[in-house]
């Protein structure tokens, strides 16, 4: 077992006064030996190659991320809006899997319409649909749009439906070259345009109202049969942009099932800049704060400590944009946490690293121990945090879920950078032999 | 001193922030946001100063209601809480804001429908719950099944504290509440498992006549100052965000703190000391 040369070496070295006076060069036997002689220059020369590598990169790394992270910040932090439409069953139009399909296919026509750029368009569940739009200019547009019905009707004086939107091949707006009136005009495929011809032949000199989702839009006399299957709305139109949302409707098609808004959460572009810098700013801060804590605190290791973390900050972020995450506040959060336990792995390792160092050990061999000690209590630790993440993964939805995700790569990725960043400077530091002041590790 | 054998005390200073809290929860309850209870929230900022009256009489114009809330704050912003309003009520909303008052920028627009916030309160109470019952497990596992529960135990522990606190404050609850609570119960257990990390370690190498609390006090002393540095760390981190972060994210923030805090107690002054008891208790159960 490992207990038992650990206790003659505690016993060989006098606890408190043997690690001064191994300094002072007055302490030939033993382990402690190692504690005094010249700098490996070798060792000490890869050590400031590492600290000056990770230093460029950092330098050289920070924009080109930074622009990265800019392209994938979530609705909260750039402004857009996030709505939840639940399908609703009626009579003659239940909810399935396929009417939810076609629903979101219809939803992305009226979004494409509208111009908006990268929309998310997801099933949640068996009968709703998330919409995101990030971006927008004006959010409430869509959100007015999207549920709309569609249906279109002609009928007749006697209240007859004769045709419906779903012969329709196109709808556009437009000025009326005459009156300069916003208008639709429509244009059916060749079965809507036999039927609209066979329907206006017979009503000559009668009215034939076109109607929207159940709205009277107009109610012109036939003059005479149109066959061409051209016809135009003039609905009262006040803007050309009123005629063009009908237009987009008329153009995406009817909703295979009514719909109704659960939920909305419009952010303006303003918000979403104000708390972005200022989460950052203050992010900021409190690394600052920690940096130089460990420092203060433990003096030589906090610097690997704050190394560390450089390099800790620069995989999670390269991992952030690999995996193409979107940033949103809560997974801000989530991220600033994996810093604090990533600062955890290394105070534990420290701790270990003074206690050891106090019973006597040389550097190398207290490094040895106290990391191997640290580690287990780490694993057992990270494996808990991971097990929230993954519930959280598995139960959250958007917010909640961006900052499990968050989390679990924080942890992961100081669990590697502690195993093999951390570890191998340590080593690096005890092989050149640079400091052997036991106060500079802070015991 | 030894820290288990006046564990008498840490239980006491934990009820006398539980009982309270609860007492608060109980009769007035939290302050839920419309994540919960549903509802419709504008946030505007205007380029002048308003006053709430007058947002308040246009509310009443409008018909949208006399009990909502009305918040103004330091930079002109207006935070509008109303029943759950349509799409029509709403844009009618923004108009009058914009017709009457003038100078505005819409900053957020948010409607959830009542339904919402029970589902989120059940899964989050159902996630919890999962998550608790894997820890267990794992901790059966790792370390001892009476371990296991006097670390859920703690966990609870923090859950009260955080709630309690919360409702005496009176700090807003959101769908980000129940990220804080899951954050502060995965914060927990680490640092409970630290403690118990060094126990198990400790109880390896020990004597035959080390009393088994004198073996706790020993290892909770060991690890002490990494369990003050830990928290202090993640103190620092939330503290700047809370002062220097935006509004949005303050009461999330805020909760962490709280939670963390507690978390860092319990792990210490709870979580240990329970399971000595129960070893205690087993004990004398087999005699």
């Amino acid at each position: 077992m490992v207990n038992r040369p650990e206790n003659e070496r505690i016993a060989a070295a006098p606890p408190q006064d043997g690690a001064k006076s191994s300094v002072k060069g007055q302490q030939p036997t033993g382990p402690v030996k190692e504690m005094k002689g010249p700098v490996n220059w070798l060792e000490a020369g890869k050590l400031f190659l590492l600290v000056v590598l990770i230093f460029a990169v950092a330098v050289f790394a920070a924009k080109p991320l930074e622009q990265q992270l800019q392209k994938r910040l979530g609705l909260d932090l750039k402004g857009g809006v996030h709505v939840v439409f639940e399908a609703v069953p009626t009579p003659g139009s239940p909810v399935t899997p396929d009417s939810i399909t076609r629903l979101m296919g219809i939803f992305r026509n009226r979004i494409d319409a509208l111009g908006v750029a990268e929309p998310i368009i997801q099933k949640e569940g068996t009968r709703r649909v998330v919409v995101e739009l990030p971006g927008v200019k004006d959010p409430e547009e869509a959100v007015r749009i999207l549920p709309r019905m569609a249906h279109l009707e002609f009928k007749t004086e006697n209240g007859k439906t004769v045709l419906t939107g779903k012969y329709l091949q196109d709808a556009r707006a437009q000025l009326n070259p005459n009156t300069n009136e916003p208008e639709v005009t429509l244009k059916f495929n060749k079965e809507g345009a036999r039927i609209f011809g066979q329907v206006t032949t017979a009503n000559v000199n009668k009215r034939i109202a076109i109607y929207l989702d159940n709205k009277i839009l107009t109610n012109p006399v036939v003059q005479e049969p149109i066959t061409t299957g051209d016809a135009v709305i003039h609905g009262g139109y006040k803007t050309l942009e009123e005629a063009q949302h009908d237009a987009v409707l008329l153009r995406s098609g009817a909703l295979p099932v009514k719909v109704k808004l659960l939920e909305k959460r419009s952010v303006g572009p303003l918000l979403g800049k104000d708390s972005l810098d200022r989460s950052v700013r203050a992010g900021i801060i409190g690394l600052a704060l920690v940096f130089l804590f460990m420092i203060v605190y433990y003096r030589v290791p906090g610097i690997v400590a704050d190394l560390s973390l450089i390099v800790y900050t620069i995989i999670v972020t390269g991992i952030f944009i690999l995996i193409k995450a979107t940033l949103t506040l809560p997974g801000i959060a989530g991220f600033i946490l994996s810093i604090g336990m990533a600062v955890d792995s290394n105070i534990l390792i420290y701790e270990r690293l003074k206690e050891e160092l106090r019973a006597g050990k040389t550097l190398r061999s207290a490094f040895d121990a106290g990391f191997r000690h640290a580690i287990r209590t780490i694993l057992d630790c990270n494996a808990n945090t991971l097990i929230g993440a993954a519930v959280l993964y598995y139960f959250g939805t958007g917010p909640i879920r961006g900052f499990a995700v968050t989390l679990a790569i924080g942890v992961l990725t100081s669990l590697f950078t502690a195993v093999t960043f951390t570890r191998f400077v340590l080593h690096l530091l005890a092989r050149s032999r640079l400091v052997l002041n036991p106060k500079a590790y802070g015991v | 001193m030894n820290l288990i054998k006046i564990r008498k005390f840490w239980y006491i200073f934990s009820l006398l922030i539980i009982i309270p809290g609860l007492i608060s929860y109980f009769t007035r309850g939290l302050n839920y946001g419309i994540d919960f209870t549903g509802g419709s929230l504008v946030e505007v900022r205007f380029d002048h100063a308003v006053k709430v009256e007058d947002i308040r009489n246009l509310l009443n114009d409008l018909g949208l209601g006399r009990d909502n809330q009305i918040q103004t704050s330091a930079d002109n912003t207006v935070l509008i809480r109303t029943r759950d309003l349509s799409q029509e009520e709403n844009d009618k909303l923004l108009k009058g804001l914009s017709q009457r008052i003038g100078g505005m920028k819409l900053l957020r627009n948010e409607k959830v429908g009542p339904n919402i916030g029970k589902e989120l309160r059940n899964k989050a109470i159902l996630s919890v719950l999962i998550a608790f019952a894997l820890m267990l497990v794992y901790i059966a596992i790792r370390f001892e099944f009476l371990q296991g529960v006097a670390a859920i135990l703690a966990l609870v522990h923090d859950i009260l504290v955080t709630v309690g606190l919360v409702s005496i404050f009176q700090l807003e609850v959101d769908s980000a509440f129940i990220a804080a609570i899951l954050t502060i119960v995965g914060y927990s257990i680490h640092d409970t498992i630290v403690i118990f990390d060094r126990i198990r370690e400790n109880l390896r190498m020990r004597k035959k006549d080390q009393p088994l609390d004198e073996l706790i006090h020993h290892s909770i002393m060991q690890t002490l100052t990494r369990s003050i540095n830990t928290v202090l760390t993640v103190v620092f981190c939330l503290v700047a965000l809370i002062i220097f972060g935006g509004v949005t994210i303050r009461p999330f923030m805020i909760t962490l703190l709280i939670g963390v805090i507690s978390g860092a107690y319990s792990s210490i002054f709870n979580a240990s000391p329970l399971w000595y008891d129960f070893r205690r208790l087993k004990e004398a159960s087999a005699h």
